[in-house]
């Protein structure tokens, strides 16, 4: 009995799985190059990005939070790193990949007091601080961008080097992965994480810390927002003020198609893995396909209404299968 | 009844902060400071290459012995100029430089504007002809487009496939100098030349970059990318530096010196072209205190003295207004980049 | 904290009704007013009042079914591309010629269609959330818009057309009466009718809510119909002011929105908030913006003051109320009689 449960549980995340299949024949079909080794290698060096930060997304959203700071935090780091390279030529590239995180770690830990110590809704908190920390970025910046030639080789390494022939953001972004598939379904607090989003009350009078944990998360959720804001930049060679403006609402679609529950306490990594996968695959193949630019939000549109139902419908399907087989 | 009580205390607040309005009333102008002011409005903030345009029409006003004010939106949006541009018709300001973020969407606004007797013109990324005087072009459209496609046929040789990386599919001067582009190709110089694409990367980074990566995907042939936007030229930059696809895959266009430096210097992109947006501003400020003055009114054939930059007549626009041409476009390559990059 | 005795009288004193959110609203707004002033002296003219609000009320037509989503407890965050849709095919079936006042009910036609679409998706398919189920139609309406006009601009519209959006009556702006009517049609709505207390009762607990017989498929469906329509009227508004659209239009519209309904203190959790409290921060925020604007502040330098505004509200008014009220713990407050709800936001 206990082996057809987790069967079914599987079954949420299988769907999503044909779906994703399906929709990858599809493009396939429409344009020959689109499943080749090099377009792969684009698809998830520029997912590996969306990948870490989603994987702090998840942990906010399954305390019942939500963060949309996450683009100006990314946007604030990257650009302080950036304008230190540019200072200081010969800096180590994991001294600045510290710098981002520590910064994005400052702004998350400021996030979380607010949120956790003042009962401030995460909404109010962290729309708040979108806007702050946009206007500090262009503040520090005087408006002014980093552009290739200011950064060093070594920092703009830090996304295209490769190990072993496979770049370095996609090492960056599995090493995350897996430490968080480690951390939150093996580990005391990751498992509370789980606790404190299910039902808070109950939570605390078990006497799990819920201020803390929920302080740790958006102060973990900013620290990979720093790391992936310094990840950006060396990326794309070029720090502005508005990098990165309305990411958070990729992000946040990203664990939501990966089944997150947005009302907390709910959602698998394997799932968030997947949710992200389908979002680049849609960034990625859209200008591929042959179709007028025109088109490429509405298909991006339906395509994700379409993977969102398909779960839901096979779900129920499922819910359906479960019921039957159970003896009564 | 305590309600009642309440709401009429409210009220009664409310209107007594009001009062001294009523009792102003819509003839006081308030204490006008001595001085005129002179605006300009670009597209968004954080952009270095409108606060070089800024600053270069700030100096030429502050030069002429008047006040500049520089505004920009956060959002590159329509509405969000609107705004700005209804806060400076309260200030009574002499004249306003609109870098527009809409071709049409501003014309009720600016004609509000002049109808309260303030000069409106527009610069680089202009509004339509009912809406402003003249217009303040950075150079010739029709000549922007041709030199882009008869630079991409030199550096291909003269045959293969070409694709165009744009900003938005809104940007007025986008679309003129695609329009440009494209009547050049019709040419029979350019049998073997064949435009395969328009992809749009918005102006935003990443997008640029997911285009720049789906051009060389679906198109094995290409040849050259023609990227006349600054985000777009620089990402399509980094893309072919990454792969590695210098001197098979080309690139030029329009982009700022200080973002191409590296792939200028790497043979990524042989050439490109720009202009020095501090002119381009200093021109604006020269043409918006001879509006003011009443020396033009912006019909053809006004002339005019631009402070350092010399004489300047207005011409007929391609769009049937006016415009005011800087000059040619300036050519980057490797032998001038050096100089360049520090500047803007 | 909750009173147990049989005859709970609802004690009500000065303290505890200055204390509430919207006066220190009223507070801001005045202090905004004073502010404005003593920076620029444009600022305080007839002008100014009556000429600002043209400026940020197109968008104010959507926060009044803003809040009342929010206090549902859900959110939507498709409003603007619903306005982009309505917008563009009102432009599109005008020059393809339609008559303007015909063209005008399409639009309304079209925003409440967009709403029927969002609220038919969140009752057949309850398992998903409305932040889901709203972003997918965000991005799918305007992605129609796009399709439909590309990147062309579509206008031409007629003189009067631009006058709703400009123009006054008397010195009253015709956008201000229009949204006089709407404000007061929703408060009623929301304060005075059995529809607004089902919409209290869900937010605060919708399972309960349904199996006391609340059709809540019905409740959400009008909500969301609501918005809809509301869209479209900022659409008409928003299209008359600009003389002409585009599929971009109205693009972070919904963060602006979600921010003034949140300002004016409707818990995003659900079950509280009043009418009031939105409109204030409307006028708020909207005042804000001209007021600093006049005196040219950047573009940046304001973002960072509305974002502090927002928190900095929030916070003191939590500050307030940890000693006197701590926020009732929800499974507590499903079990032990809720207070009325909507009376006041402690």
């Amino acid at each position: 009995m206990r082996r057809s449960a987790s069967f079914s549980e599987s079954f949420r995340e299988l769907g999503l799985l044909g779906f994703i299949v399906i929709v990858c024949v599809i493009f396939q079909i429409r344009n020959h190059n689109f499943l080749t080794l090099s377009n792969i290698r684009d698809l998830l060096a520029n997912t590996a990005i969306l990948s870490i930060l989603s994987v702090g997304m998840m942990m906010v959203i399954l305390t019942r939070g939500i963060d949309l700071s996450i683009g100006a935090t990314l946007a604030l780091a990257g650009m302080i790193s950036a304008l230190t390279v540019n200072s200081f030529r010969t800096i180590s590239p994991v001294l600045s990949l510290l710098q981002g995180t520590a910064v994005g770690l400052a702004v998350g830990a400021v996030i979380g007091l607010v949120i956790a110590r003042f009962n401030v809704l995460p909404i109010i908190a962290t729309l708040g601080f979108m806007n702050i920390i946009r206007g500090v970025t262009y503040l520090v910046s005087k408006g002014a961008w980093v552009s290739s030639y200011q950064m060093s080789d070594g920092f703009k390494q830090l996304a295209t080097g490769k190990v072993l022939g496979i770049s370095n953001l996609i090492i960056f972004a599995v090493v995350i992965n897996v430490a968080f598939f480690y951390f939150i379904n093996h580990m005391k607090t990751g498992r509370q994480i789980y606790a404190v989003g299910s039902n808070p009350d109950a939570a605390s009078i078990s006497g799990i810390p819920r201020t803390r944990i929920i302080f740790l998360v958006y102060a973990v959720m900013g620290a990979l927002s720093g790391f992936a804001g310094v990840l950006w930049v060396a990326k794309f060679a070029s720090a502005q003020g508005d990098t990165a403006t309305g990411y958070e609402l990729s992000v946040i679609a990203a664990a939501v198609l990966g089944g997150v529950s947005i009302s907390g306490g709910s959602g698998k990594v394997s799932g968030l893995i997947l949710g992200t996968i389908l979002l680049g695959i849609l960034n990625n193949a859209l200008p591929l396909i042959n179709v007028s630019p025109f088109w490429q939000q509405a298909i991006q549109g339906v395509v994700i209404l379409a993977a969102v139902l398909t779960n839901v419908l096979v779900k129920r399907n499922n819910q359906h299968f479960a019921l039957r087989k159970r003896a009564i | 009844m305590r309600k009642v009580i309440i709401f009429a205390v409210m009220v009664l607040a409310i209107m007594a902060i009001a009062l001294p309005a009523f009792a102003g009333g819509a003839g006081e102008k308030g204490a006008a400071p001595a001085g005129a002011k002179y605006a300009i409005v670009f597209k968004n903030t954080g952009n270095p290459y409108g606060d070089k345009q800024m600053g270069g029409f700030k100096a030429g006003i502050e030069e002429q012995g008047f006040q500049a004010i520089l505004r920009a939106p956060d959002q590159p949006t329509a509405e969000a100029q609107i705004q700005i541009l209804e806060q400076l018709i309260s200030q009574k300001v002499a004249a306003i430089c609109i870098v527009g973020n809409d071709k049409d969407a501003l014309q009720p606004v600016l004609t509000k504007a002049k109808n309260a007797g303030i000069k409106v013109f527009s610069l680089d990324s202009g509004v339509n002809p009912a809406s402003r005087l003249t217009h303040v072009n950075q150079a010739d459209s029709e000549k922007i487009g041709r030199t882009l496609i008869q630079a991409a046929y030199d550096m291909i040789g003269g045959k293969g496939d070409i694709a165009i990386l744009s900003a938005t599919s809104q940007a007025t001067n986008q679309n003129l100098w695609i329009d440009y582009m494209k009547k050049e190709l019709t040419d029979p110089k350019y049998a073997n030349v064949k435009l395969v694409k328009v992809a749009y990367g918005d102006d935003i980074r990443d997008k640029s970059v997911s285009e720049a990566e789906g051009l060389l995907q679906s198109f094995p042939n290409l040849k050259c990318i023609i990227a006349p936007t600054t985000v777009g030229i620089a990402a399509a930059g980094k893309v072919l530096t990454d792969k590695g696809l210098g001197g098979k895959v080309f690139l030029t266009g329009l982009g700022l010196p200080s973002e191409m430096a590296t792939y200028i210097e790497n043979g990524v992109c042989p050439y490109m072209f720009l202009w020095n947006p501090i002119d381009v501003g200093y021109l604006g400020s020269w043409v918006a205190t001879a509006l003011v003055t009443g020396k033009i009114t912006g019909a053809v054939g006004d002339k005019f003295k631009a402070g350092r930059l010399g004489d300047y007549t207005i011409t007929k626009a391609p769009d049937g207004g006016t415009e005011v041409l800087l000059g040619p476009p300036f050519k980057f390559d490797k032998a001038n980049i050096a100089d360049w990059k520090t500047v803007y | 904290m909750m009173d147990r005795s049989i005859r709970a009288v609802k004690v009500w004193s000065w303290r505890t009704f200055f204390f509430q959110w919207e006066w220190l609203l009223v507070l801001i707004f005045i202090a905004v007013n004073v502010v404005n002033s003593t920076l620029s002296p444009y600022y305080f003219t007839m002008d100014t009042f009556l000429g600002t609000p043209m400026s940020f009320l197109d968008k104010a037509f959507l926060v009044l079914p803003m809040t009342m989503v929010i206090i549902l407890g859900n959110i939507d965050i498709s409003v603007g591309s619903s306005v982009a849709l309505s917008a563009v095919v009102m432009a599109v079936t005008y020059n393809a010629g339609l008559p303007m006042p015909l063209a005008l009910l399409v639009c309304l036609g079209v925003g409440t269609t967009c709403g029927l679409v969002n609220g038919i998706l969140m009752t057949k398919f309850k398992e998903l959330s409305s932040v889901i189920v709203t972003l997918a139609t965000m991005i799918i309406f305007r992605g129609i818009a796009y399709v439909i006009l590309t990147d062309q601009a579509s206008g031409e519209f007629p003189k009067w057309y631009s006058s709703l959006g400009w123009g006054s009556i008397g010195k009253v702006p015709i956008i201000l009466i229009v949204f006089a009517v709407c404000a007061l049609a929703f408060g009623l709505l929301l304060h005075k009718t059995s529809f607004g207390r089902k919409i209290y009762g869900m937010g605060n607990n919708l399972t309960a809510s349904r199996y006391s017989g609340i059709k809540t498929d019905s409740v959400i469906m009008i909500v969301s119909v609501l918005t809809g329509l509301m869209a479209g009227f900022t659409a008409l508004f928003l299209t008359s002011r600009m003389g002409s659209t585009r599929p971009n239009v109205a693009q972070g519209y919904e963060l602006e929105v979600i921010a003034m309904v949140v300002l004016g203190g409707v818990s995003t959790s659900g079950g509280k908030g009043r009418i009031v409290g939105p409109l204030l921060a409307i006028f708020i925020i909207g005042f804000l913006n001209y007021g600093l604007g006049l005196v040219n502040i950047q573009a940046q330098v304001l973002l960072i003051i509305v974002g502090l505004l927002l928190i900095l509200s929030v916070l003191v008014l939590n500050i307030r109320f940890r000693g006197t009220q701590r926020a009732v713990p929800s499974a507590v407050k499903s079990v032990a009689a809720p207070e009325q709800p909507g009376e006041s936001n402690s």
